[in-house]
């Protein structure tokens, strides 16, 4: 029983909260990596675009919710998701063809890229701010929970309880979809076997006929679908907020290089790894410690490794760690 | 020769005319609070405070025998000392303001009294920067605030947790001075009453991912959670990632945390939490919240009353003074506010005026009941407030 207690209180603290975040963190970093291994460059604009996708979402959905269109149990944004990817996309399109598309005919080299996304992020920070302005807002609707606190503790007799939250839920079960769509396009499909051998090299793709203004309007589409879905999840978990995405680059990018940049499994690994460090290194063990010691053993002081000022620092720790000893990233991506 | 009589004349004439006008003239009075920022929710509250003091001063039309007051407002964002040192700077050479009534966040505020109001020598009177540390701050006699500082408010808060049997809490602050300031009174005060602080943990405002703090909050455990934090930034994330977990059920909810808003945004879940403002049962307080209403504003709102008292005490230290120049009327702030003299209410800004022109000594109690003590600051009175049925209560006054 004192077991079971820890493990809960564990789970409900821990893992539930660091495996949403994860998967939230997962699909920015794919975006991210997808830019990175076809177009070559480190896309900073990558949050804001997360940013504008979100905000589109959330006024489809208050429109939608006006009319009087929900899912029931499930939150109306994830209806708006689609026409929310098909904005972004054609916003990405547009970015391209007015900017990115010029340097890539002068052959610019990626660090010029890199400070032209900058720009573009400057720009798109802006544009969001414009479009749904800087407040806090909450755009999750249907149930809250898919079990509650007191629900489990009623439930099972424990002492602590464990809640999860349908954004949480959905957050996976979009991820997991996602990440396995992602998987067989670029595998089995030819558009996105094309996709990896321009990846591969840029040359050779061009000498057997691939089609490289294609390739790169695919990249640009499927990174709005993967941005704008991670950031409607992350809104809808938390809330949403122009600036909090901007935060977001942070670890998303850590998440990207520790996997290994241009690896799309890499990515997802190290989304799930950065979000774990970040909750785990900063949690004081004591409670779960007291459940899971005999008594004369409980622990008098907290147990934290490091106090949660530091959590920034944990992301650059492993980062900067995993750079030293494998520059190429945990899974062999390309290096920088 | 005669040119040179005409224009030298001339130029005495003006300037004469300019140096009546530098003491008697139209009044303007700077409005320096945080309209964007983590406190954009309650500033327009305060502003209309402040805007309030001085539409019944322009209404009376005695001050200074016919001066007219105008205000202009200026963004001090709460959070950025260099935005905020620039937009007060734009105001008084820009805008030649004789006054300011702000800064409201205590950070930007202590930037702008060390690098606009003392080089300028401009009077500024906060209603709302409660950091222990601008207590002690080198002001030349520039510096006061309607609000207390928060070593005060550490106190009070010990007594409301006391009152209530709660000798173990978990303390969580915004990472700044207000934060920081209010956190090391408050654990001071409640250790040395014998209660026990399990953890005391910082939090990054503008986040949204507040789990990992929430976490070491349930960890360490307590009976409630102190949230030392902003209604619409990291506070509002961890109580709504607390109740969603089951970490903790009561929050209490220091000053920066009082707000309507953050009731309505976060529900049921709020019922039963409790916590503290500065505020007054005075007289002052319910006609000052009557003359909000009819002004179309929230006169309960959080540091409103303070903005209303603090523009009306720098323009009754005018009056007393016979001068809208800072560096004359600084000295008569800490008259007006104390007794002895007549007891002035908020609505009664004309007859003090009047008993200042006749040379008489006023006591401004105002819609706080200003007290100012010490280095000028409020002595404080604070209300004891409860979260029922999703409205904020008031239980009693401290």
């Amino acid at each position: 029983m004192e077991f079971l207690n820890g493990l809960v209180f564990l789970t409900n603290f821990v893992i539930i909260p660091a495996t949403a975040y994860g998967a939230q963190l997962a699909l920015g970093a794919l975006g991210i990596t997808l830019v990175y291994a076809i177009l070559r460059f480190s896309n900073f604009a990558h949050g804001d675009t997360m940013a504008f996708g979100t905000a589109v979402a959330i006024k489809i959905t208050a429109g939608l919710v006006a009319l009087g269109v929900t899912l029931g149990p499930l939150p109306t944004a994830l209806l708006a998701l689609p026409i929310a990817i098909i904005v972004t996309g054609l916003l990405l399109l547009g970015t391209d063809w007015l900017i990115y598309k010029f340097y890539r005919e002068q052959k610019a080299k990626p660090v010029i890229l890199v400070i032209v996304s900058l720009g573009v992020m400057f720009v798109m920070n802006g544009l969001t701010r414009v479009f749904i302005g800087v407040r806090d807002i909450q755009f999750t609707d249907g149930a809250r929970f898919v079990i509650t606190v007191r629900q489990f503790r009623d439930a099972t007799g424990l002492d602590e309880g464990l809640a999860i939250r349908t954004t949480q839920a959905i957050t996976l079960v979009t991820a997991v979809i996602v990440m396995a769509a992602l998987f067989w396009f670029l595998n089995r499909t030819r558009t996105g076997k094309s996709m990896r051998a321009f990846s591969d090299n840029e040359d050779l793709a061009l000498l057997s006929g691939i089609d490289p203004d294609r390739v790169v309007r695919v990249t640009w589409l499927i990174v709005a679908a993967l941005a704008t879905t991670a950031g409607v999840l992350y809104g809808l978990d938390k809330s949403f907020k122009a600036f909090t995405y901007f935060q977001l680059l942070l670890p998303m990018f850590a998440a990207a290089i520790v996997g290994g940049i241009g690896n799309p499994v890499g990515a997802i690994v190290g989304g799930f790894l950065i979000a774990f460090a970040e909750v785990t290194i900063t949690y004081p063990l004591k409670k779960v410690l007291t459940y899971w010691l005999p008594e004369s053993m409980a622990p008098e002081g907290l147990v934290q490794l490091m106090s949660g000022d530091y959590k920034f620092a944990v992301s650059f720790m492993i980062l900067i760690i995993v750079l030293l000893f494998r520059p190429t990233g945990l899974f062999k991506g390309q290096s920088i | 020769m005669n040119k040179l009589m005409m224009a030298t004349a001339a130029t005495a004439l003006f300037a004469g005319q300019a140096f009546a006008a530098a003491h008697t003239g139209d009044v303007k009075i700077g409005i320096v609070l945080g309209f964007t920022g983590p406190l954009e929710s309650i500033t327009p509250a305060m502003g209309a405070g402040a805007d309030l003091a001085i539409a019944e001063m322009n209404e009376a039309g005695t001050l200074l025998d016919g001066a007219s007051v105008t205000a202009v407002r200026a963004d001090s964002t709460c959070i950025d000392a260099g935005a905020a040192t620039a937009a007060a700077e734009g105001l008084v050479t820009g805008e030649g303001v004789n006054a300011i009534m702000g800064a409201d966040c205590s950070g930007v505020t202590g930037a702008i009294l060390q690098n606009v109001a003392r080089p300028n020598g401009i009077v500024m009177i906060s209603p709302s920067a409660t950091s222990p540390g601008l207590s002690d701050a080198e002001d030349d006699g520039l510096f006061f605030r309607t609000a207390p500082s928060d070593a005060r408010q550490g106190v009070v808060m010990t007594d409301i947790l006391n009152d209530r049997g709660i000798t173990e809490v978990a303390l969580t602050y915004t990472n700044n001075d207000y934060g920081k300031g209010l956190a090391d009174s408050f654990q001071a005060a409640f250790e040395g009453a014998g209660g026990t602080v399990t953890i005391s943990a910082a939090h990054e405002d503008g986040k949204g991912d507040y789990s990992s703090e929430v976490a070491a909050l349930a960890a360490a455990g307590g009976e409630v959670l102190v949230v030392a934090g902003y209604t619409d930034q990291g506070g509002k994330g961890i109580i709504q990632n607390a109740l969603d977990t089951g970490a903790f059920d009561t929050f209490v909810l220091p000053d920066g945390m009082v707000g309507q808003q953050l009731v309505d945004d976060i529900g049921d879940g709020l019922t039963g939490s409790f916590g503290q403002f500065p505020g007054t049962d005075s007289a002052g307080a319910e006609i000052f919240q009557t003359m909000a209403e009819e002004a179309g504003f929230d006169g309960t709102g959080a540091f409103a009353p303070e903005s209303y008292d603090a523009a009306a005490l720098i323009m009754l230290a005018m009056e007393a003074a016979g001068s809208n120049q800072s560096s004359d009327f600084k000295d008569h702030v800490m008259d007006v506010a104390n007794a002895p003299g007549t007891e002035i209410f908020p609505g009664e800004l004309a007859k003090a005026v009047e008993l200042l022109k006749a040379g008489e000594d006023i006591d401004y109690v105002g819609a706080t009941a200003v007290e100012l003590i010490g280095p000028g600051e409020s002595a404080g009175n604070y209300r004891e407030i409860e979260i029922q049925d999703g409205e904020i209560t008031t239980v009693n006054f401290r």
